[in-house]
C-alpha cells in the first residue's frame, strides 16, 4: 500500500454487554481499495463495521482521513463514512427518488424535494450507477429484492464518503444481481473511494477485492491479498473447510469444496 | 437550483386546501351557540361590530373556545405524526401510549392534594411531566426497535396505570363534588374555556409544537432504521428526547385546560397519507392541520347533536377514534401478527 492511509484502527476492542466481541483489531487501509470483510457466522464482521463507522463504543483509536474519529461531530462522520447496512429495511413507502436523496442527508440537503444544484448531480450520478434512474418515482416497497438492493447502493453512493461500508451486500441475490453489485463497489473504489465489504462469499472476494481481512472469533486471523490472506490454511483454520482453486484470466478463484 | 417536483405542488396545494378548511370551521365554530350567528356576523363581530352581546359572545365566549380547539387539534395530530414517525409504526399515537391519561394523572394529583390552584401554571407543568415520565417509561420499557405488540401492549399497561392513579385519587379525595368535577373534566371539554385557559395552554402548545417541527426532516432519515440515520448524521438519542419532550408539553399543556382528548393524533395522520404519501416529514404539518379541523368539527358537532345534557368532545372522538384504530389493527393485523419483535 503505497497510498497514504485513509483509515486506520490500532488496538480497537469492542465490549458488547459481557462479552468481548472483538479484540486488539489493527489495520492501516488506503483508498481506492476494495476491501473484503470475511469470517464465519459470529466471528464481529459487522460489529466492526460499525465500530469503525463510529456507531457502536470501541476503545482503541480509529482515524479517518487523518483525524481522530472521537474528534468528528456526528455530521462530520457522516460525511466520512457512507454505511450500508444488511437487509436494506426502509419502514415507509417512499419513492425511490427520496431514498436515494437521503445520501446527501449528511451535507445538509434535508429536504428531498429541494436540493441544490450539488446534491442533485450526486444524487443522479448515483442513481446512473446503480442503473435506478427509471425506478425514480417508484415507491421502494414495490421493488423486487434485486432492484431494492440497487437502490440501497445508489443512497450510500450518493454520499460520495472517501470510506463505503456495506454490509452483505450481495446476501440473498441471485447471481448476476452479486455480480452487479460487487462491480459498482469495484468501480466506486476505482473513483477513489475505499470500500469495506462484509461478505460470505469467499469466491466474490478473492474475484474483487485488492484486499481481504479474514475475523476470527473477534480476532484478525489474516490481512493481505486475496491469494494469501485466504491460504487453505487459514481457509482451514478459520472456516473448517478445504478450498478449490484455480487460475483463470490472471485471476485468483477460490471455492470452498469441502469440510476441512 | 430546484429540482421541479410534481408531487411536491400537490402537497401545496393540499396544505392549503386544510387551511381553507380550518378557517371555514373555526368560523362556524364562532357562530354555533344557543345564539346562532351567520359567518358575516361572526366576522363583523369578531372586528369590533355588530351589538354588544355579539361581541361578547363572539370575542369572549366563543373565541377561547375556537382557539383552543385549533390549537389543540393541531398539536394532538402533531403529536401522532411525530410518534408515527419516530417509532416507524403506523399505530403509534399519544393516546394510545398513555400520554394524555398520564397527564390527566398528572393534573388531577395536583388538585386532589389541592397543591395548586385550577388555574395556575403548576396544573399544566403537573400534566406535562407525568405525560413526559408516561412516554419515557414506554420507549424504555417496550426497547429501541420495539414492535407493534409491544408498544400497544406497553402502551395499555401504562394508560390502565394511569386510570387507575387518577381513580385513586378521586377516591382519596375529601370532596365528593371535587370528584365528581374531575370525573366531567377527564371525558375532555371544551366548552366555557376563558382566555385564562388559552394563556395556561398556549405556551406549553406552541414550544411543543416548535420542538416537534424543528425535528422534521430527521424522520426522514430514520425511515431507514436507527442504525442507518445515525450513519447519516442524526443523533437518534437526541431525537427521542426532543420528541418525547415536544409530544409531552403539547399533550400536557392540553390536557390541563380541556382533559383527555383521545385519537385524533392516531386518525390525523392517516386520513392525510392517501394524500401526501407516506414521508413521515411531509405529514406533521398536514396532519396537524387535520388534527385542528377534526377537534373543531367534533367540537361543533357536540353543540349540534340534539340531547338532554351536553355530549362531551372527549366523548365522541373517542366513539369515532377507536372504530378507526379497530378498523386499524385489521389492515394492519399481518404486521402485528409477525411483529412481536
Amino acid at each position: 500500500m503505497s497510498e497514504a492511509a485513509i483509515l486506520a484502527a490500532s488496538s480497537l476492542s469492542v465490549n458488547l454487554g459481557n462479552r468481548g466481541v472483538l479484540s486488539d483489531i489493527s489495520l492501516t487501509l488506503s483508498s481506492k481499495h476494495l476491501v473484503a470483510l470475511v469470517g464465519p457466522n459470529g466471528a464481529g464482521k459487522t460489529t466492526l463495521l460499525r465500530a469503525l463507522a463510529g456507531l457502536l463504543p470501541s476503545e482503541g483509536t480509529i482515524e479517518v482521513c487523518g483525524d481522530p474519529l472521537t474528534s468528528l461531530a456526528l455530521q462530520e462522520r457522516a460525511r466520512r463514512f457512507a454505511y450500508l447496512p444488511q437487509g436494506h429495511q426502509v419502514h415507509w413507502p417512499l419513492p425511490v427518488k427520496d431514498i436515494v436523496a437521503l445520501g446527501r442527508y449528511p451535507h445538509g440537503a434535508v429536504d428531498p424535494a429541494r436540493l441544490t444544484a450539488k446534491d442533485a448531480a450526486a444524487v443522479m450520478r448515483a442513481m446512473q450507477a446503480t442503473d435506478v434512474v427509471a425506478l425514480s418515482d417508484r415507491r421502494v416497497t414495490e421493488l423486487s429484492g434485486g432492484e431494492r438492493s440497487r437502490v440501497a447502493l445508489a443512497r450510500v453512493l450518493a454520499v460520495e464518503a472517501p470510506v463505503l461500508l456495506a454490509d452483505e451486500p450481495t446476501a440473498s441475490l441471485d447471481p448476476r444481481y452479486q455480480i452487479e453489485v460487487m462491480t459498482n463497489l469495484r468501480t466506486a473504489a476505482d473513483n477513489g473511494t475505499l470500500v469495506i465489504v462484509v461478505t460470505h462469499d469467499l469466491g466474490l472476494a478473492a474475484r474483487f477485492a485488492d484486499t481481504v481481512l479474514v475475523l476470527s472469533d473477534g480476532c484478525l486471523a489474516s490481512q493481505g491479498p486475496p491469494a494469501d490472506a485466504l491460504s487453505e490454511k487459514i481457509v482451514a483454520d478459520v472456516f473448517r473447510v478445504r478450498t478449490y482453486r484455480a487460475d483463470y484470466e490472471r485471476e485468483t478463484i477460490i471455492v470452498p469444496w469441502a469440510e476441512a | 437550483m430546484v429540482m421541479p417536483d410534481i408531487a411536491d405542488r400537490r402537497r401545496t396545494t393540499v396544505v392549503i386546501a386544510l387551511c381553507a378548511g380550518v378557517a371555514v370551521l373555526s368560523l362556524v365554530s364562532l357562530g354555533v351557540g344557543p345564539v346562532k350567528l351567520s359567518p358575516l356576523a361572526v366576522l363583523d363581530a369578531l372586528f369590533g361590530g355588530g351589538s354588544e352581546v355579539q361581541r361578547i359572545i363572539v370575542q369572549e365566549i366563543r373565541l377561547p373556545r375556537a382557539i383552543l380547539g385549533l390549537a389543540i387539534g393541531g398539536i394532538l395530530g402533531l403529536s401522532g405524526a411525530a410518534l408515527q414517525g419516530l417509532l416507524r409504526n403506523p399505530l403509534a399515537s399519544p393516546s394510545l401510549f398513555g400520554a394524555p391519561q398520564s397527564a390527566a394523572f398528572g393534573a388531577v394529583l395536583v388538585i386532589a392534594t389541592g397543591l395548586a390552584d385550577v388555574r395556575s401554571y403548576a396544573l399544566p407543568g403537573a400534566a406535562v411531566v407525568a405525560a413526559f415520565a408516561s412516554v419515557f417509561v414506554l420507549l424504555m420499557v417496550a426497547g429501541r426497535n420495539a414492535g407493534l405488540l409491544l408498544l400497544i401492549l406497553a402502551g395499555l399497561a401504562i394508560s390502565s396505570l394511569a386510570g387507575a392513579a387518577t381513580s385513586l385519587a378521586m377516591n382519596l379525595s375529601s370532596n365528593p363534588f371535587a370528584a365528581l368535577e374531575i370525573a366531567f373534566w377527564l371525558l375532555g371539554s371544551l366548552e366555557d374555556r376563558s382566555f385564562q385557559h388559552v394563556m395556561l395552554a398556549m405556551p406549553f402548545i406552541v414550544v411543543g409544537a416548535a420542538i416537534l417541527l424543528s425535528q422534521r426532516h430527521a424522520f426522514r432519515a430514520l425511515s431507514l432504521g436507527e442504525e442507518t440515520a445515525q450513519s447519516l448524521g442524526v443523533n437518534v438519542g437526541r431525537l427521542r428526547l426532543l420528541v418525547i419532550l415536544g409530544v409531552a408539553l403539547g399533550v400536557g399543556g392540553a390536557v390541563a385546560v380541556a382533559g383527555a382528548i383521545g385519537f385524533i393524533g392516531l386518525v390525523a395522520p392517516h386520513l392525510m397519507r392517501p394524500l401526501i404519501g407516506y414521508d413521515p416529514s411531509r405529514l406533521l404539518v398536514p396532519s396537524a392541520l387535520t388534527g385542528a379541523a377534526l377537534l373543531l368539527a367534533a367540537d361543533i358537532a357536540v353543540r349540534i347533536i340534539p340531547s338532554t345534557s351536553d355530549i362531551k368532545v372527549g366523548v365522541l372522538t373517542s366513539i369515532i377514534g377507536v372504530p378507526f384504530f379497530l378498523y386499524l389493527i385489521v389492515r394492519e393485523r399481518r404486521a402485528l401478527g409477525g411483529g412481536v419483535a
